[in-house]
């Protein structure tokens, strides 16, 4: 789950990671009132959007005028804003975050997450703070420096030091030597008490008058380990989120919207991969990934079905089950009840392989139903790239 | 010959009385699976289907000489039965529970860091040696003894696999699903050298998926250690990138990951890649010359 930027530094603010003086915003009166009571030389208004690239995108805007606030807040809210990371459709802003200003002297980057190789928390620090990480690894690799925290014993002092003194901090500005390698160590504090996935300040800055300030923030969280805090969980921005999935994770199905128009219903996640593959080997292109779990009951392969024929896109249907504990039959009974509740307007493919699936094409062949029966997976994709026609 | 688990396998079930628990250690012990004990707190005494329960891993391996574990615990408790597994002797651990958070298994990792104890998963369909011994949830008459080893991220691709080698008549030894998590107890390069070991197995059959390197690590080892024929499929070819594909650990974050990347590592380490799940079986026949 990611949170925005004013959630993100309002956590590194608990946990004693310098942020800027800032409120988030829903409002230009609002913003007029804070501007008052913020009073500061430069005031900073940030569109608040789960998306990079805001900047160049026009959704952060700069005044030294707090009468002038007001004005830019409205300019920002309702707005949409399209960068790199929001497709070409974009988001609308509905809040802001309104901080003050800073004198910059040096843009650093730091961030934390799983170095999935070694099962370790790892940083990862440059010097290069303000650009885009993957790009400074892509070209000036040896600008990236790495630090893996041992979980059995936490983050000790020398691996703040490792890295403060790989970036050069004792000679770009001494004073904020130590001041960094506490902001590490309350930085892993929090990604292992918050059960977070990754924590990045981009950048994180060093001030000419000589303190460290996260001056973006960006936090996204283990899904599976947000149980444990409630608080987190309330940070949850719907409105940022795909509403098909947001439909499909109430009905515990596991759904990724994707751009072609071939929508898949599989059971188990690396099938329902496989499955979209097999379609693009036909000819076509996957609508959607969607995971029904093990269990394909009616229930969930009703839901499947209402958000599959939801998206506009889709142009045909193509259900891949291998029956293991669950039998054939029972999910062809799923389909053949589920398929009755909705009107399926589409081309129809069910394939089903495994225990009982004799049994279950046959239901389904009996049923009365317009679809397509197949045992075999690589018939089944090209029956319904056929049906539907190829992708333009 | 197999590998990890065999005939003489005593296993205990931790979470038996629970749903999933009581009806997968139901279905191992009537694959003709020694499951000799069951472990629920509190629950000691009681019987599920003729095997004992009792309160602790300690206990279980005291009065019954269990040697692996099969995990079926909720994931808020899950890293605490894994360790407990660990301290009480049981030499292999097979997690399937789905949803514990990465930072207890980093926890849990390095804890069994240089301990003599394998873990298998989490988020796995566990471990079968056919007509021996199936430890996991993996539909049992599927698999067919016979000449190849499969190891594997995913369940049910891997029944997909499983079921095109048994239906062509190649069967297989053992079939590992190391799981779908971004940090796991056992990798493709802790199980191909076993089966490059193991005398009954010819070839090797691993299916990947995006995210991570553990592909790539694999190419490396195969490269250099592996003689039989390995045949690989790697699942997402059109998963975007950023987004998570169902397992925790299948997504493609900061350009890394593709499926095309570790394909082209498989493919320059003498893998037969192949493009189509549909295709598994064919390419291992092909291989094998048969």
């Amino acid at each position: 789950m990611n949170v925005h930027e004013f959630q993100a530094k309002s956590l590194f603010a608990q946990f004693g990671v310098p942020v800027p003086r800032g409120k988030e915003i829903t409002s230009p009166e609002t913003a007029s009132a804070w501007a008052n009571e913020l009073d500061t030389p430069v005031f900073v208004v940030k569109a608040q959007i789960h998306a990079g690239g805001r900047g160049k995108a026009g959704g952060v805007k700069l005044t030294k005028d707090k009468n002038a606030v007001a004005g830019l807040a409205r300019e920002l809210l309702g707005k949409t804003l399209v960068t790199h990371q929001t497709g070409p459709k974009g988001r609308v802003v509905r809040r802001l975050l309104i901080e003050e200003g800073a004198n910059i002297a040096k843009e650093l980057y730091l961030s934390i997450l799983v170095d999935r190789d070694s099962g370790w928390p790892t940083f990862i620090a440059s010097t290069e703070g303000g650009m885009e990480i993957e790009e400074v690894a892509a070209h000036t690799p040896e600008k990236i420096i790495k630090e893996a925290i041992d979980p059995a014993v936490g983050f000790q002092g020398h691996n703040g030091r490792n890295v403060a003194f790989a970036l050069g901090l004792h000679q770009i500005e001494p004073a904020v030597l130590n001041p960094f390698v506490k902001l590490m160590e309350n930085l892993y504090r929090f990604f292992m008490e918050k059960n977070a996935a990754l924590v990045e300040i981009n950048p994180l800055i060093i001030t000419k008058e000589k303190t460290l300030v996260a001056l973006d923030g960006k936090v996204s969280f283990d899904d599976n380990g947000l149980f444990r805090h409630p608080d987190v969980q309330q940070m949850r921005d719907l409105n940022e989120e795909e509403p098909l999935e947001i439909e499909a994770t109430a009905n515990n199905l596991n759904y990724v919207k994707l751009d072609g128009n071939i929508g898949c219903m599989v059971n188990g996640a690396g099938l329902a991969m496989a499955t979209m593959d097999v379609i693009k080997l036909a000819g076509s292109e996957p609508a959607n990934f969607l995971d029904v779990g093990g269990g394909a009951t009616k229930e969930t392969v009703a839901a499947g079905f209402r958000i599959l024929l939801k998206d506009p896109n889709v142009k045909g249907i193509f259900i891949n089950i291998f029956g293991g504990i669950v039998r054939c039959e029972r999910i062809a009974h799923g389909v053949i009840e589920a398929a009755k509740e909705v009107k399926i307007n589409v081309p129809l493919v069910v394939r089903l392989q495994g225990t009982n699936a004799e049994e279950g094409r046959k239901l389904l062949a009996e049923s009365g139903l317009k679809l397509d029966v197949a045992n075999d997976l690589w018939e089944a994709a090209q029956k319904i790239v056929q049906l539907t026609g190829k992708a333009a | 010959m197999s590998i990890l688990v065999n005939k003489n396998t005593r296993v205990v079930v931790q979470g038996i009385t629970g749903k999933e628990g009581s009806f997968h250690a139901t279905q191992c012990k009537a694959y003709g699976t020694k499951v000799v004990a069951g472990v629920t707190p509190g629950k000691a005494g009681q019987e599920v289907e003729g095997i004992p329960v009792f309160n602790t891993v300690v206990e279980a391996v005291k009065k019954t000489d269990c040697d692996t574990s099969l995990i079926f615990v909720p994931p808020a408790f899950c890293a605490d039965a894994i360790l407990e597994a660990a301290d009480a002797g049981i030499k292999l651990i097979i997690c399937i529970t789905e949803g514990i958070p990465v930072n207890d298994m980093v926890k849990v990792k390095r804890a069994l860091r240089g301990r003599d104890v394998r873990l298998i998963g989490p988020n796995c369909p566990g471990v079968i040696t056919v007509d021996e011994a199936k430890i996991g949830i993996m539909p049992g008459f599927i698999h067919k003894r016979g000449v190849v080893g499969v190891v594997s991220r995913s369940g049910t691709l891997t029944y997909e696999a499983v079921h095109q080698l048994s239906t062509l008549g190649l069967g297989e030894t053992t079939c590992v699903g190391i799981g779908g998590d971004p940090v796991n107890g056992t990798g493709f390069v802790d199980v191909l050298p076993l089966f490059e070991k193991d005398q009954e197995t010819q070839a090797i059959v691993m299916i990947g998926e995006i995210g991570g390197d553990a592909e790539e690590k694999a190419a490396e080892f195969i490269k250099k250690h592996v003689k039989k024929p390995v045949i690989s499929f790697i699942a997402g070819i059109t998963a975007p990138p950023g987004r998570r594909m169902g397992h925790a650990g299948a997504i493609i974050s900061g350009g890394k990951g593709t499926a095309s990347e570790k394909m082209k590592a498989l493919e320059s380490a003498g893998v037969t890649v192949v493009k189509n799940p549909a295709e598994i079986g064919l390419a291992v026949k092909k291989a094998l010359g048969r």
